[in-house]
């Protein structure tokens, strides 16, 4: 002992006879391997085609796909981890009455090498794979806000202005005379452009089984592409907590077959023509305390303050 | 301290702040506006239902609220509520006293009637699909069910005489009003569907969506549906 400390050199390790100790490394190795050549397959094709949020739209497809590449790259990491540590409470367990200390250790440069190298090459594939999928999917279904930079390439592609207020939903269809509906009905396979916003606090716009995401924010237009590709309903929710009926925020739309959709929007313009009459003009944003027909009207009749009155924002009394 | 007296104030620290917590939990949280039971009233297939909408509300500690009244089926009391429940499968006949003025609708889509009988409401008799609040002082309120696609815009007193010399207690008895009448049929099964006015009408709130508006009891609430 006297000489341990005065050299300062750890104890060695007890060797055993050469070639009596196991290859802890290749067993873990190949452990690892065949899990994973097992288990990656089985995440991208059996479960991958039931992830969220589906395919019902090139963006919820394009969603699906991430979620299969990111869970069959994440198996191995998980299988790798697990099996490690599997490895070590089966064989490196310490025996009943042993005190003994483990050996040190040093570090290992071919380890930290080959662990840096690995997981910056991860990060900087996924970084990439990332941005094509932003890319070649028109933003993946996100609120791009006022000015995509990813956009479809179609000539032909459908305007949906998505309203929000508390506590529902309209949707204005400008190249249908600028009709307003709390009906979404969209056509299957042609590009579509939400124009998302809002007439009061923010809420958000959450076509879920479409793979559509964008806040609704007042002033601004968020807008955000999808192409639908089965028919069908979807729920629409909003996602930004926005008040007291919040929760009862949803409704439900629809895709359908695009002549329907053309029938269904035909219609609805007829139908809804002297409401659309009563709308302000197809604007991308509405400012609705500076309406001059709401001003006209107030002024007109000489209307202000409670019961009866309009209520502007610079004139709030904060609870 | 001793060990028993430290034991004690701890418990006693404890049960004091379990006490708060739960006050607040049932006092502020959990609790709820009257609920106006129609169901018991129903007859051949259907019920008639009662509101008012007030300029202002006198019967709580918040008087400037604009606020909904819904009376009592058996007292014919006017309660300060806005829930209320209702058979399934039935036909609803809603008849609101409108008391408020005139305030526009922030978007006039809803200015549209949908979701009822026929597509109408009756305004003081007369059949009408819709109101352009942005054209005329005509609409102080909306009856709006979204769960249902129910959407009423609520006549107001047109002129400016009468928005003027509006109800100054509640519930009100007099004073300019309009009688809207609509009919609705409930769901087969049960289900609780929330209600509001639409239009932004917390006076004095940022852009009107506070006090009022963002409580229950004022200007949105709930209906039971009871299969």
């Amino acid at each position: 002992m006297a000489t341990e400390a005065s050299t300062g050199e750890p104890p060695e390790a007890p060797a055993g006879p050469e070639g009596a100790q196991p290859r802890h490394g290749l067993r873990i190795l190949i452990l690892w391997v065949v899990a994973s050549v097992i288990c990656c397959p089985i995440v991208y094709f059996v479960w991958g085609p039931h992830l969220p949020p589906g395919d019902m739209s090139s963006s919820a497809a394009n969603q699906q796909f991430d979620l299969q590449v990111l869970g069959t790259i994440a198996t191995p990491v998980l299988l790798g981890v697990l099996i490690y540590m599997g490895y070590a409470l089966t064989f490196w367990r310490a025996k009943d009455g042993d005190e003994t200390d483990g050996p040190p250790i040093h570090g290992n440069t071919k380890i930290q090498v080959t662990w840096i190298a690995a997981t910056t090459t991860i990060v900087l594939a996924l970084f990439a794979f990332g941005t094509v999928e932003l890319v070649t999917v028109q933003g993946a279904g996100a609120g791009e806000g006022p000015q995509p930079i990813w956009k479809p390439d179609s000539s032909t592609i459908l305007q949906v202005q998505v309203i929000g207020q508390q506590w529902a939903w309209t949707y204005r269809y400008p190249q249908f005379g600028g009709f307003e509906t709390a009906q979404l009905e969209l056509p299957l396979n042609e590009p579509v452009q939400f124009n998302v916003t809002s007439l009061d606090v923010i809420h958000g716009f959450w076509a879920y089984q479409l793979g559509v995401k964008a806040d609704a924010n007042p002033g601004v237009n968020n807008v955000a592409y999808t192409t639908p590709k089965h028919t069908g309903s979807f729920v629409v929710r909003c996602s930004e907590l926005c008040g007291l009926w919040h929760g009862a925020m949803f409704d439900y739309g629809k895709v359908v077959t695009a002549s329907a959709f053309q029938t269904w929007a035909q219609q609805t313009e007829t139908q809804l023509a002297s409401v659309t009459k009563m709308l302000p003009p197809y604007a991308l944003t509405y400012d609705p305390t500076d309406i001059a027909n709401l001003g006209k009207v107030l002024v007109q009749l000489g209307i202000g303050g409670a019961g009866g009155g309009y209520y502007p924002p610079n004139d709030p009394e904060q609870p | 301290m001793s060990l028993p007296a430290r034991v004690t104030t701890l418990l006693v620290a404890f049960a004091a702040v379990a006490a708060v917590v739960t006050f607040v939990a049932v006092h502020f949280i959990l609790s709820s506006p009257p609920v106006e039971n129609y169901t018991p009233y129903a007859s051949g297939g259907q019920v008639n239902v009662v509101l008012q909408t007030d300029p202002q509300n006198t019967v709580t500690n918040k008087p400037d609220w604009v606020s909904y009244f819904i009376q009592n089926p058996q007292t014919k009391q006017w309660v300060h509520t806005t829930y209320f429940a209702v058979p399934a499968a039935t036909k609803v006949n809603i008849t609101i006293e409108g008391y408020d003025g005139c305030t526009p609708l922030r978007n006039p889509v809803w200015g549209q009637v949908t979701g009822t009988i026929g597509g109408v409401e009756y305004v003081n008799g007369t059949a009408v699909s819709q109101l352009n609040s942005w054209s005329g002082c005509n609409v102080q309120h909306t009856f709006t069910m979204a769960g249902l696609g129910i959407n009423v815009p609520i006549a107001s007193p047109t002129t400016l005489n009468e928005n003027n010399n509006l109800c100054g207690t509640s519930p009100c008895t007099s004073g300019p009003h309009q009688v809207v009448t609509f009919s609705f049929r409930t769901p087969a099964k049960g289900g609780t569907f929330r209600w509001q006015c639409i239009i932004p009408c917390g006076g004095g709130y940022v852009d009107g969506n506070g006090g009022p508006m963002a409580t229950p009891g004022y200007m949105s609430g709930q209906m039971e549906v009871q299969a």
